[in-house]
């Protein structure tokens, strides 16, 4: 078809038309309808911090090695523990963890060696205030408090 | 004045940082005589966060979730450019499926960069429509990261050496599905584009650069090839099993604004081409080299470039023998490919001063560091 007659007949915009014609359907719709709909996110999602406990007996499954503030890149794990005298282990008494400057890479989960520290598929992570985003040993391990609003 | 177009007073104006069209905090202080352009000058720096300097102080392994923030568009080939890097320090290669999964992921966010920048740039420049249609494809891609990695922008997905995650179940399955369907949607868009007047009224014959003055300020990628050069280092210099792989590098000879649009397009049909084959035949095996725990390169330097969907992304390790890097120096495309804009919007109009700077495909993250 001549170039002319292409542009005499309006084919280009009747082309266009259709495509957007084509995807009107209510199926082809993508939105998220966010707050009423929870978003699936995956399997591996890096989202919120949580400090794993045994479920039987509700002890802490961290061992205190101090190999996940060593691997953060932005060194915003503290991990503080005691030596038993008995045992001669070391045992976890505070956990802290500053999501506020955590960017997600996943990396202190990776060196974690018994699977205590884990990012999870909780992705609201908002807070009023900074402080709520220094998450202590009790908030990894139960979850989130929600912090009211000053 | 001798090239003035009317004989009124040159204006200074600026463009941005805050001009949405600018794709981030770029700067462009515009001369102006009327609406023709009698120069340009970029200030940049708004987004720097000293990520060379950062290196210097986290170990090799910590570093690597920082290049995903240089170009957050494809955080996936900075890591593999930066993983490629080190691994050369350490004179060790991955395994030969963690180079395949590699080339999947990296050609994946080949073409989520694409068409995000095709939506920004025909939203640049007046077609909306375009934008949703790539967005639905790009959302398909960053679910395969999600799925992958955790992460659907700046994935960490690779780390030296080879991959932390094993591939999950279903993958194969779900690169398969979007390769089959992604190219009638490219075909979409080009009904929406390439032949439309409007489109081709704005961008045909508008910031030409030829293949010498590409050369001659260092520009890579797509817009070294729409001006005529094959130079594409996944075919000059192949790295991490590139060279299994069966793909033509699209050229152009116009080397104008449409031009860099069609070797795009092109390029989006040739990684789908790429990722067929090395979906078909992922070797099996482990994903992570052996004696990876600490890394220390011996002393030395090294320097490893890739074919980022922006341009050539360098990499350049200087190390001490310590578990940090002595020096890290990015060569980053989208800064080089910026500086040509002083040639290409010499003497063209203020409303094509915006499809130029859509058409470099620049990331503020990558040109600022």
């Amino acid at each position: 078809m001549p170039e002319w007659l292409r542009r005499f007949l309006l084919i280009d915009l009747i082309q266009g038309m259709l495509v957007t014609f084509r995807t009107q359907h209510p199926k082809y719709i993508n939105t998220e309808q966010y707050p009423e709909e929870r978003p699936r996110v995956a399997e591996r999602y890096r989202g919120a911090p949580r400090l794993n406990i045994n479920p039987e007996n509700g002890e802490t499954l961290c061992i205190a090695c101090d190999l996940c503030a060593i691997a953060c890149p932005e060194n915003l794990i503290v991990v503080g523990s005691v030596r038993n005298p008995e045992t001669r282990r070391k045992e976890l008494t505070t956990f802290t963890y500053d999501l506020s400057r955590c960017m997600f890479c996943g990396l202190c989960e990776d060196a974690c060696p018994v699977d205590a520290l884990e990012l999870t598929q909780d992705f609201e992570l908002a807070s009023f205030t900074r402080e709520g985003q220094i998450w202590d040993r009790q908030m990894l391990e139960e979850g989130p408090r929600p912090s009211p609003y000053r | 004045m001798a090239d003035t177009f009317l004989d009124a007073q040159e204006l200074v104006l600026n463009m941005g940082p805050q001009h949405p069209s600018t794709h981030g905090v770029l700067r462009v202080i515009l001369k102006l005589d009327g609406e023709k352009v009698l120069g340009t000058e970029c200030v940049i720096g708004y987004l720097h966060r000293g990520v060379e300097k950062i290196a210097e102080h986290r170990t090799y392994a910590q570093f690597a979730p920082y290049v995903d923030r240089m170009d957050y568009i494809s955080a996936v080939s900075n890591g593999l450019g930066y993983c490629l890097a080190v691994e050369k320090l350490l004179n060790a290669e991955a395994p030969p499926r963690a180079r395949a999964v590699r080339v999947i992921l990296t050609e994946l966010n080949r073409i989520a960069s694409h068409l995000l920048w095709l939506g920004t740039h025909a939203l640049d420049i007046g077609a909306i429509t375009p934008l949703f249609y790539t967005f639905r494809e790009r959302e398909e891609i960053l679910a395969i990261f999600e799925n992958y990695c955790g992460a659907r922008l700046t994935t960490h997905a690779f780390r030296i050496g080879g991959l932390q995650y094993e591939t999950y179940s279903g993958f194969e399955e779900q690169v398969k599905r979007f390769c089959d369907t992604f190219p009638a949607h490219v075909d979409e868009y080009e009904t929406l584009l390439t032949g439309n007047p409007i489109w081709r009224d704005r961008l045909i014959g508008v910031g030409l650069l030829t293949a010498e003055q590409c050369k001659d300020y260092g520009v890579t990628g797509p817009v070294l090839r729409a001006a005529g050069v094959a130079w594409d280092l996944r075919k000059a210099q192949p790295y991490s099993g590139y060279e299994q792989y069966e793909f033509e590098v699209p050229t152009r000879s116009g080397g104008d604004t449409y031009d860099r649009y069609l070797v795009r397009i092109e390029e989006m049909r040739q990684s789908v081409r790429i990722i067929r084959q090395a979906v078909e035949r992922i070797p099996e095996g482990a994903i992570m080299a052996k004696g990876m725990k600490v890394i220390k390169p011996p002393v030395g330097e090294a320097y490893v470039s890739i074919e980022a969907p922006k341009g050539e992304l360098g990499y350049f390790i200087v190390s001490d023998g310590s578990i940090h890097p002595y020096r890290v120096r990015v060569r980053p495309p989208s800064f080089l490919n910026l500086q040509a804009l002083e040639v290409m919007a010499k003497g063209s109009l203020v409303a094509d001063v915006v499809a130029i700077i859509g058409t470099i495909d620049i990331v503020l993250g990558e040109v600022d560091r």
